[in-house]
This record gives C-alpha cells, sequence and structure tokens, in this order.
C-alpha cells in the first residue's frame, strides 16, 4: 500500500489518510485486533469459520434500510449456487452484532432446495449490522452484511 | 401450539421451483424481559423448524430469540416428484407441531 519507491516523500495528509484507511480495513478482518475484548458475534462467527476466510459479499442479504419496528424486521437471505450434490451451500447463518444474544437462526438446505433462499422476520434491539454467513459444500465461506437503522428496539423489557 | 398456516403453489410440475411459505402464532419469549416484580420471564422459543417431502429432506432451521414472535419462514424446493410435505415446528421443552400436506403434482 505504500511503496517507499513510488513515493518517497509521503505527506502528512497523505500518510494520515492512508494509516487511517489500513486501520479501519483491518479491524473486521484481523482476529489479533479484536483480542482482549472480542464482541460476541465475532466469536461466534469464529467458532464456525475456524481458520477459513469468508469471501466478503456473495451473499444477498435483503434487510429494509430502516426499521421502525425492531420487533419485527423482515429479512431474506439467498446465495447464487446450482444447488448440486458436488456444489451447494448447506446452510447459511444469521447473526445480529448488537442483539444481547448474536445467533438468529441458521437455515440448513439440502439439493431438493433447488435455491439457496429463506426468508423470515427478526428481532433488532438497536440500529446495528446483521451479518450472513455461507457455508458451501466444498468447505468455503461466503459472507453478506448490512446495517439496518432501527427507531424502537426490539428485545427490550 | 396453535395451528400453522402453509402456503403452497396450487398446483406444480416435476422439476418447477416452488416457494413454501409457513407462519405458526408463537410469542417466542426471548429470555430478556422481565415481568413488572422484577423476574425473568423464562425463555420460550420456538427452536426448530424442518420440512420433509416424500421423506427427503428439504430445509431445516435452527430458530434464536432473535427470531420475532409468530415465526415466518419460506424457502425453496425443486419439485422431485409426486408427494406429501412433512412440517415440524418444535418448541422449548421439545413440543411439537405436524402438519402434513400433498402438494398438487400435475
Amino acid at each position: 500500500m505504500m511503496q517507499a519507491k513510488s513515493t518517497p516523500m509521503l505527506d502528512r495528509r497523505e500518510f494520515a489518510l492512508a494509516a487511517g484507511a489500513m486501520l479501519i480495513s483491518s479491524v473486521p478482518a484481523s482476529p489479533l485486533a479484536a483480542q482482549g475484548a472480542e464482541p460476541a458475534w465475532q466469536q461466534a462467527l469464529k467458532s464456525l469459520v475456524g481458520d477459513a476466510k469468508p469471501i466478503e459479499g456473495k451473499v444477498t442479504l435483503e434487510l429494509p434500510e430502516i426499521a421502525e419496528n425492531g420487533n419485527t424486521v423482515p429479512l431474506a437471505v439467498s446465495v447464487d449456487s446450482p444447488m448440486t450434490a458436488d456444489d451447494h451451500v448447506k446452510a447459511i447463518h444469521i447473526m445480529a452484532t448488537e442483539n444481547p444474544q448474536p445467533g438468529v437462526a441458521t437455515f440448513r438446505f439440502t439439493t431438493l432446495s433447488g435455491k439457496a433462499s429463506a426468508a423470515s422476520r427478526m428481532r433488532l434491539a438497536k440500529t446495528q449490522e446483521v451479518i450472513a454467513l455461507a457455508e458451501l459444500s466444498d468447505g468455503k465461506f461466503l459472507l453478506g452484511r448490512r446495517t439496518v437503522k432501527v427507531t424502537i428496539g426490539g428485545c427490550g423489557g | 401450539m396453535n395451528k400453522p398456516r402453509v402456503k403452497l403453489p396450487e398446483a406444480a410440475k416435476v422439476g418447477d421451483l416452488i416457494e413454501i411459505k409457513t407462519l405458526i402464532s408463537h410469542v417466542m419469549e426471548t429470555g430478556q424481559r422481565k415481568d413488572p416484580d422484577g423476574k425473568v420471564i423464562p425463555r420460550n422459543i420456538i427452536n426448530s423448524f424442518s420440512a420433509t417431502f416424500a421423506g427427503n429432506e428439504v430445509f431445516k432451521a435452527d430458530l434464536q430469540p432473535g427470531i420475532a414472535a409468530n415465526p415466518y419462514l419460506s424457502f425453496f424446493m425443486k419439485v422431485p416428484s409426486a408427494g406429501e410435505f412433512e412440517f415440524t415446528w418444535v418448541e422449548d421443552g421439545g413440543s411439537k407441531v405436524v402438519e402434513k400436506i400433498k402438494l398438487n403434482v400435475t
């Protein structure tokens, strides 16, 4: 990213921008950076993927941009897959990063499903990012994210 | 638990991709809420749903308290043959609701 040969003298502003960009990109991806106070959803994610690196952006997660009522938020998730015996989506895990319990649901598919797609309604305690992790038959993982602004939170008591 | 509602296409052909929609009324008590005396209301949710067709598994869902009350689930199936669906909802504590519906295959 910052190779000395191409930019021997980064000025202060460029340096700050580049350093900032590195910081932002490294925070969610690096498990080391989050050590100590690792949020529950990251622990849950890690227990599912192990050492594998999920590929970002291949899961379609449909959620409203703004949810007026966090008690019932429509959710639809899908992954492009031929759903054959050799190449199919085994499961999609849904996680809410800021709910009291991050796990929301796991949808499990079979080759009979024909299409790796499911819909439901979820609770969101407050404005947060929702994560969908797809587990493929070849052991790979795909990840999708979506932020939902919540006006009135669900899960409250 | 109450009788669930299931929506299937009126008719389908072998090889069609059909959508199945299900709904069951249930409080889906999270275990996070307190009653007016400050006591935690115990968790009581439907924690599992499964759908089989002609005896083969089509779709399953493990549900947690983050699923809204009266859980709605929709999913797909590529029609393999004529047959009957069996849908099962399981509540914390183990009680079950089973619904069997024949798919009209033309």
